[in-house]
């Protein structure tokens, strides 16, 4: 067991885990965020998308160890005071899930979008989204998610970084 | 109280509006039910044991040291539970004469595919379930395999040697027999003579329907009713098949099925790993949970498709269609599952699709093999028949040179002729194929597009333009109760709904339909609402759990809203005449003198009136209710569909292919799909765009492939190609408007319609781009290298063989295109 001490989505945790635990197994087992789910064994379809140090990783190939001292941000931990994120918004909005599976991990994925590119191109939200699989969706929709969430940002920030 | 307000407006109309989905709010924000999410105290964890071999007996398993482990609570075998394991069902045996090899949930004494179970161990926790699982020694003693499809048809090797032969079932639908049209052979002589016959044969490639969310059970048997949570799409049939085959009484069992996280067809079974859950449970006195890894859920679901289709069209010098005859191989895997039979047979009234043939002849041969098994999956017998029908279409108008869409016009059903019997015996009940075809040309710009193909061709350019054409039909709405009892499917097609006015004027809905991503909750929740007269945000729709929702045959075939759909409106419609009698005499009215709209029981020519939610207020307090008056207005309906559906649309889909690489890309694709009325555009977009993907994604990119030995080559996400956004392209899509005939909503069902059209849509466009290089057909998935070869095999302009389907005539001399079962490295010339 090696004890590890980190924040998720707001709050400071302590346990201790064996050193083989996944960190998407540490967030649904032993915290009960129960909203990053596990969708392939291959770290391929990126439904455990969360993030670590405000980038995103795939919860299912980054150990708990590896979380030592890092803050994690998950899916249940994107609004705030009880506001949703202008991702989440969108993806209701735009009609970007149907099953809601991948929905998590998506999001995350698109959050990280966008603070790396905050006005994408269609081609730039498809290659960011490459590595989170949705099999509902088509993609269309969640191509237009991204697009809006990048719309209501810049306009709510007009002055917006990057634009 | 019973007078109008004046300042009340007739509500706006939900039915057609693009309202956002209730269920959105908890999964964008991760406050998710999914099956695996739920932990119980004590709970215990189970991991399985499958069989690396495709056929083998089992001579032998040692659980002493899995047993010996710490926090291992049980471990079992086949042999020690085959008479309380129960058995997973085949709920449709097609005739008498079916062989069906028996399916214990766990293999007692010889395992028939890569991944059957043969040992289960539960334990404190999944880590410690799968750790001891790998100490699990099971000696087997490898029996001959049959994995290729064809070669299994010949019997040289069987899969379940007991039953004598690899056929499990011959069924044929024949148009002189039936009395619903000519002979076919006789008009397959007379095209060979003075006419066009065209024969093909295809390939339609197994598919795997790989749901995003793994299959997940968890079973509570403490309390009087054992508890089944599961990730299906089923939970009213499974809760009877497994009172049926488990001997549990029916009212012991309750089944939920939560948040599903799809399902495309691969979660309408009953497997194997719910009923050993439910074993375990039962042996252990705990609540267990199974939660599959995604290498078990794409080795032991079900897979779809996996068939081969030799076709016979034949037609007059113009391109008049005058019969066609199909003759269908499809691989079951090494089990008959709850429905695998019937799917093949669920193509047989499409094959002829929106076409007025003469004549029309369908065999199918289901055969078993030692490899998973093959059941529904998305579109389910239809999209396969809408692949080879539309192929032909094109190769008939390649071979009288005409425009594909005209061919296709002289054959189709015009607008006029609706209501149609087809030469398969199924009744049309409305649509319009010119106008769908002539809006989705309008959006396409076809004319242009087919300017630059002839330019780009004229200047041999490297990368060529493809026009693929799709103009489909398919039945939805399963299915009248009297038509499955013919065709000896082991239960009904009704659906029910129950309406529940609670007295603080809110309402709740609970439906025997189980969605799993559809959006249910929303699209019903507006039904209600504009039945009732009642505030959309007021209905709230229960479903998925066989306690609250009591009736119901659950989701699959494009069924929900058609025949669901009408059991809701038709228990609506009751609550309103049972709330007639007490608004009358809250009135002073005589009943007869009610009308009711926008929610408001109103004395006809009066300002008089009162809310449906004040009459149900009224009866709930019972101070002052008319004798003979029950106090609620409570109501059910089920409702049993007099015809299927037959929703249709035409699809344009514009491919280039680089001739030199193979390498192929999507550059536009247009559909307008009439599916009658639209109760929630913004839903039914999203059913559309989804459904073209899975459908595209056949025709590109995703295959099951097995090597010579019976492994799942493709076992993983990294090999089976699902595809992903940056795969992809923002689709155009419009709607034409045929009210369906068979019920209220005039609705026509759109699950499907994305899949079942837009595969031959795909391989039409890449077959034109190259058709004048010799090609007429590239076997899906058009991978680069298929397409390479389809080119480059014999020369530009010779006989494409190897990776293209040759023709089947006796002259050629060839067997058919490689199977890709044989191993991929063979697409070579053979």
């Amino acid at each position: 067991m090696t004890r590890i001490n980190l924040t998720v989505d707001g709050q400071q945790v302590i346990d201790d885990v064996e050193p083989r635990m996944l960190l998407v197994q540490f967030l649904r087992e032993r915290l009960g965020k129960t909203g990053t789910v596990v969708g392939c064994d291959t770290s391929n379809c990126g439904a455990c998308t969360v993030h670590l140090d405000g980038t995103s990783v795939k919860s299912c190939n980054v150990l708990a160890v590896q979380a030592e001292g890092g803050e994690v941000t998950t899916v249940e931990g994107l609004a705030t005071d009880g506001r949703l994120h202008a991702v989440q918004e969108a993806f209701r909005e735009c009609h970007g899930l149907q099953c809601g599976f991948c929905t998590p991990g998506m999001i995350m994925q698109s959050v990280d979008l966008l603070q790396e590119n905050p006005n994408p191109s269609e081609e730039a939200i498809r290659l960011g989204l490459e590595g989170n699989l949705c099999r509902c969706t088509g993609y269309h929709n969640i191509v237009r998610a991204v697009q809006k969430a990048a719309e209501s940002t810049s306009s709510e920030h007009p002055e917006g970084v990057g634009a | 109280m019973t007078t109008t307000d004046p300042g009340t407006e007739a509500p706006v109309a939900e039915i057609g509006r693009d309202r956002r989905r209730k269920e959105d709010q908890r999964l964008i924000t991760g406050r998710t039910r999914w099956t695996d999410n739920i932990v119980l105290p004590g709970m215990l964890h189970m991991a399985m044991v499958r069989s690396p071999f495709a056929h083998a007996r089992i001579t032998g398993i040692d659980t002493s040291a899995a047993k010996r482990t710490p926090n291992v609570v049980d471990v079992f075998v086949g042999s020690e539970v085959a008479d309380v394991q129960g058995v997973i069902a085949n709920a449709w045996p097609l005739n008498e004469e079916q062989k069906t090899p028996d399916h214990p949930p766990m293999a007692v004494d010889r395992v028939s595919f890569a991944g059957e179970i043969v040992a289960v161990v539960v334990a404190r926790s999944a880590a410690a379930a799968r750790d001891a699982a790998e100490l699990v020694d099971v000696d087997y003693d490898e029996l001959p395999a049959v994995i290729d499809l064809k070669r299994a048809a010949a019997d040289e090797v069987l899969a379940h040697p007991d039953l004598g032969t690899n056929v499990s079932s011959v069924w044929t639908l024949d148009s002189a027999e039936a009395g619903s049209g000519g002979n076919v052979d006789e008009v397959i002589e007379e095209a060979r003579a003075n006419g066009i016959l065209i024969e093909r044969e295809y390939r339609q490639q197994r598919l795997i329907p790989a749901f995003m969310e793994p299959r997940s059970t968890v079973v509570d048997p403490t309390g009087e009713q054992v508890t089944v949570w599961s990730s299906t799409q089923i939970p009213h049939i499974a809760r009877f098949l497994l009172a049926a085959t488990t001997g549990t009484p029916e009212s012991k069992i309750r089944y939920i099925a939560p948040d599903v996280g799809g399902g495309f067809g691969g979660k309408l079974q009953t497997t194997p790993e719910e009923w050993l859950t439910f074993l375990a449970a039962k042996r252990t006195g705990r609540p267990v949970k199974y939660t599959e890894t995604r290498s078990e859920s794409l080795m032991a679901a079900h897979h779809g498709r996996d068939q081969w289709q030799r076709l016979t069209l034949a037609a007059t010098k113009e391109g008049r269609v005058t019969g066609l005859k199909v003759d269908l191989l499809a691989d079951m895997g090494a089990y008959i599952g709850i429905v695998g039979g019937g799917v093949p047979v669920l193509g047989a009234w499409m094959y002829n699709s929106i076409y007025k043939f003469d004549a029309y002849r369908f065999t199918t041969t289901q055969v078993l093999t030692n490899k998973a098994w093959v059941d529904a999956y998305r579109g389910a017998g239809r999209p396969e028949a809408t692949y080879a029908i539309e192929r032909l279409m094109n190769e008939l108008a390649a071979e009288v040179g005409r425009d594909p869409l005209e061919v296709r016009e002289m054959n189709w059903i015009k607008h006029e002729e609706f209501p149609f019997t087809t030469v398969a015996g199924m009744t049309y009940d409305s649509g319009n194929y010119e106008a769908a075809t002539a809006r989705a040309k309008e959006m396409f710009g076809y004319d242009e597009l087919r300017e630059e193909q002839r330019r780009r061709r004229e200047a041999g350019d490297p990368v060529q333009l493809g026009i693929g054409i799709s103009t489909f039909t398919e039945m939805c709405g399963l299915a009248p109760s009297r038509v499955l009892g013919q065709l000896n499917y082991g239960a009904g097609g009704w659906e029910n709904a129950e309406i529940r006015m609670l007295p603080t004027g809110k309402v709740e809905v609970i439906t025997g339909t189980s969605p799993h991503g559809q959006g249910h909750e929303t699209a019903w929740s507006q039904i209600v609402a504009d039945r009732l007269g009642v505030p959309f945000e007021d209905v709230e729709v229960l479903h998925g759990d066989t306690q609250v929702s009591v009736r119901g045959l659950d989701t699959y075939g494009s069924r929900s809203l058609v025949v669901g759909g009408e059991a809701l409106v038709r228990a609506a419609d009751k609550v309103v005449e049972r709330a007639k009698p007490l608004a009358a005499h809250m009135l002073e009215a005589s009943p007869d003198d009610l009308e009711f709209s926008a929610g408001r029981l109103q004395v006809r020519g009066t300002d008089k009136g009162v809310s449906i939610q004040e009459v149900a207020t009224a009866a709930w307090a019972a101070h002052d209710l008319p004798d003979g008056v029950e106090p609620n207005l409570d109501a059910s309906a089920s409702y049993d569909p007099v015809n299927f559906s037959f929703p249709h649309g035409t699809h344009l889909c514009a491919m280039e292919v680089d001739t030199e690489t193979g390498g192929v890309k999507m550059r536009k694709y247009v559909c307008v799909d009439d599916i009658g009325n639209i109760v929630n555009p913004l839903i039914v977009a999203g059913q559309v765009h989804g459904g073209l993907v899975q459908g595209i994604a056949q025709a590109l990119w995703e295959e099951a492939v097995y090597d010579d030995s019976g492994t799942l080559v493709s076992g993983s996400f990294v090999d089976y190609l699902l595809p992903t956004a940056a795969d992809t392209i923002s689709f155009e899509t419009d709607h034409t408007t045929s009210p369906s005939t068979t019920n209220t909503l005039g609705t026509k069902g759109v699950g499907e319609a994305g899949t079942i059209a837009s595969t031959p849509a795909v391989v039409n466009a890449v077959v034109d781009a190259v058709r004048h290089l010799g090609v007429e057909d590239i076997q899906m998935p058009c991978t680069p290298e298929r397409v390479w070869r389809a080119i480059h095999g014999t020369g530009s302009g010779g006989e494409t063989t190897g990776a293209a389907a040759p023709h089947m005539s006796p002259e050629t001399g060839m067997q058919g295109t490689v199977d890709r079962t044989d191993g991929a490295s063979e697409g070579g010339t053979q």
